[in-house]
């Protein structure tokens, strides 16, 4: 199936947005971390800050694209009981009452453990809006790219500093609904130095894709995210809002999110 | 479909910022592979730092306990650092150089791959970082300890169950964040593609070995080869000189554990306990439950204690060619004894349990058979974990007088006795 037949969930929502801001926030999760019901206040008070959009990761055992922060949470929420079920159930609650884009981010063995159609149909019921799994690279996604859009879900690629312009190009014509751009070498969490290294990357992201761009992988406070204003689409911050969150609870995560926006 | 495949399992599901990585170890491997000089420098290597060929003895007074039916080992124990970990470090090892890199990391359980990497990244002048689960560490400070005084800095991972998966992952995000200069020794014929088949070709050495001495000793080809099966390098190695001859049966022996009926072990092939999965970078048969999720697995061996297998393998159970099935670890602690106290030979508890499957399937061949064993590794580093299993009281006490000597140091820094 090409890219052409497929009608984006998301981009849409992105586009209509970026006429009333000038960057959006998208906001990750470890559902199950520490509780579900503790999710759905942070939720709450993230979509109340101004959050455009929310990954939610579905935990995985291994998380090898995950730094220790996030993959500490993974295990905390295995530890916790989490169950893939529940977590769907409580996804499709959360997409009812919140009228903001969500998509999943987990590991390709979770799907694979329910069968990928199965999971992709199971998601698109849920509510979200799109996928996100970094490890299963474009020339292992195939499949779940066609049955993603058959669902009506867009399947998120990333793009990174070490892709050649010839593979970007591959990743960017496969798009849907945006692509998630890594900031820098290396995992979740760490410090990134949002510099000219960082803006060359994207404008060579840009150049791949017809597709809005988000820009993940350190991003922690408001300049970070001025710096990416008119570059990209979207801010992604994660590991950051759970040291909010473990900080001081559901309500320090409003606090940080009102924090990012850069002053008008 | 992608690169690397064998029947339905490998491939190579790794992160996209690894896609370039990889795809230059690949280019690098095949085009070694395609280089014969590269294969003859491995080999001059092995003989001259690794004490290659093994030799492959005849457990002379063992055969005779069965009948007279003839029980030849293959003596991958009286390798440099006493198992066949240094066949593949030492090839990776030369890889690394010669793709330019000046660091190698690698993950380990038991510790011995972190042994053989240390002493591979010091003999070849590269920087080294070992990652190793933090239960891990505290339970095999020998190995730590070695691995430290050969140059290697040893990192306990504190994050999941602390063990060899989470040194694993650990170790992939040290890589994903310093591939440039770094190289990740992967310690067996796992992961995502190139690692299974690259493994694999490293530790093949065996298997062409030992077709040649048991032909020249035997007289002919063995009926049944064993080998224990954890990721599955030692098995591969052997299997593939025996692969194309269709009489050889091959048989993997699995951690059987507290028995498979306890769900306690780490027998991915020989159980139906497993399910194919995807993870750590490649698709197999892994422990895990109906969500995905990896199982916490259990052996008396630490390096079989692992719940993924080669994707190789996987294709040869699924194929029929390969037979796989689990030793319990009161099995693999008699079969140890036997063999040491039959043929002086100490042998790793991982590879005691292929001594431990040909031992119980011996009776039921008929008299002229003739059985390969390989023997991956040697037991003094099990030391601790032996004497625990045996009760040994002498043992004990030595044990309680160095503590007690250690206490005694410590509360008085300047007596050096």
């Amino acid at each position: 199936m090409s890219a052409a037949a497929h009608t984006s969930a998301i981009e849409p929502i992105i586009r209509e947005k970026l006429s009333e801001k000038p960057i959006l926030l998208m906001a990750h999760l470890v559902l199950g971390y520490p509780s579900i019901e503790e999710n759905k206040k942070v939720i709450a008070q993230m979509v109340d800050a101004g959050v455009d959009l929310i990954e939610l990761q579905i935990p995985f055992s291994e998380p090898i694209a995950d730094g220790p922060v996030i993959a500490q949470a993974n295990q905390a929420a295995i530890d916790a009981g989490f169950r893939v079920d529940a977590g769907l159930e409580a996804i499709a609650e959360i997409t009812l009452t919140h009228d903001i884009p969500f998509l999943i981010m987990t590991y390709v063995n979770i799907l694979h453990a329910r069968g990928m159609g199965q999971f992709i149909s199971d998601a698109a019921k849920a509510g979200v809006k799109g996928l996100i799994v970094p490890d299963l690279p474009l020339q292992e996604a195939g499949e779940a790219i066609a049955w993603s859009r058959e669902a009506g879900l867009d399947w998120i690629q990333l793009m990174t500093p070490t892709s050649h312009d010839d593979r970007l190009a591959a990743i960017g014509a496969e798009a849907d609904g945006f692509v998630y751009c890594v900031a820098r070498r290396g995992v979740t969490g760490k410090n990134t130095s949002f510099d000219d290294s960082v803006g060359a990357f994207v404008t060579r992201c840009r150049a791949a894709t017809k597709a809005p761009l988000a820009v993940g992988f350190g991003v922690k406070n408001a300049e970070d995210v001025a710096y990416l204003q008119g570059k990209a689409e979207i801010a992604v911050v994660g590991t950051a809002a759970i040291a909010a969150h473990r900080e001081g609870g559901a309500e320090a995560v409003g606090r940080f999110f009102r924090g990012l926006r850069p002053a008008d | 479909m992608s690169q690397g495949y064998f029947g339905a399992f490998g491939g190579a599901f790794i992160p996209e910022i690894l896609h370039q990585t990889f795809a230059e170890l690949t280019a690098a491997y095949e085009a070694a592979r395609a280089d014969a000089d590269f294969w003859s420098e491995y080999l001059t290597v092995m003989e001259n730092y690794s004490g290659r060929p093994t030799p492959l003895t005849y457990a002379e007074n063992l055969s005779a306990a069965f009948g007279g039916r003839r029980i030849y080992i293959k003596r991958e124990d009286l390798n440099q650092t006493g198992a066949h970990k240094a066949n593949n470090v030492m090839g990776q090892g030369l890889l690394v150089k010669r793709m330019g890199k000046s660091r190698v990391i690698a993950e380990t359980g038991a510790g011995q791959h972190g042994v053989a990497t240390a002493t591979m990244a010091a003999r070849l002048g590269l920087e080294c970082t070992i990652y190793m689960g933090a239960k891990d560490v505290a339970r095999q400070r020998p190995n730590v300890f070695w691995m430290e005084q050969l140059g290697a800095t040893v990192i306990p991972v504190t994050s999941g169950d602390q063990t060899l998966k989470d040194a694993v992952n650990e170790a992939m995000r040290d890589w994903v964040g310093s591939m440039d200069g770094t190289h990740y020794v992967l310690g067996t014929a796992c992961g995502a593609h190139p690692f299974p088949e690259m493994v694999s070709w490293f530790q093949s050495v065996i298997g062409s070995e030992a077709r040649g001495q048991i032909l020249k000793q035997a007289g002919r080809l063995p009926d049944r080869v064993y080998a224990c099966v954890g990721g599955g390098s030692n098995a591969m190695g052997i299997f593939q000189g025996f692969l194309d001859a269709p009489d050889v049966e091959l048989i993997g022996v699995e951690a059987g554990g507290l028995g498979l009926a306890t769900g306690l072990h780490a027998a991915r092939l020989a159980s139906a306990d497993a399910e194919v999965g995807i993870a750590q970078g490649y698709k197999t048969y892994f422990l895990q439950d109906d969500d995905g999720q990896m199982k916490t697995t259990h052996s008396v061996a630490a390096g079989l204690d692992y719940v993924g297998v080669s994707p190789i393998l996987a294709n040869l159970h699924e194929t029929g060619r390969a037979r796989f099935i689990a030793a319990t670890d009161a099995e693999v602690v008699e079969a140890l004894k036997r063999l040491m106290k039959a043929e002086g030979i100490i042998g790793a508890l991982e590879s005691s349990h292929a001594v431990a499957g040909a031992l119980r399937e011996l009776p039921d061949t008929p008299e002229d058979t003739v059985i390969l064993i390989n023997l991956s590794g040697r037991g003094d580093k099990d030391i601790f974990t032996i004497a625990d299993a045996l009760h040994d009281p002498k043992w004990e006490a030595f044990i309680q007088e160095k503590a007690d000597q250690y206490a005694k140091r410590a509360n008085n820094p300047g007596d050096a006795s």
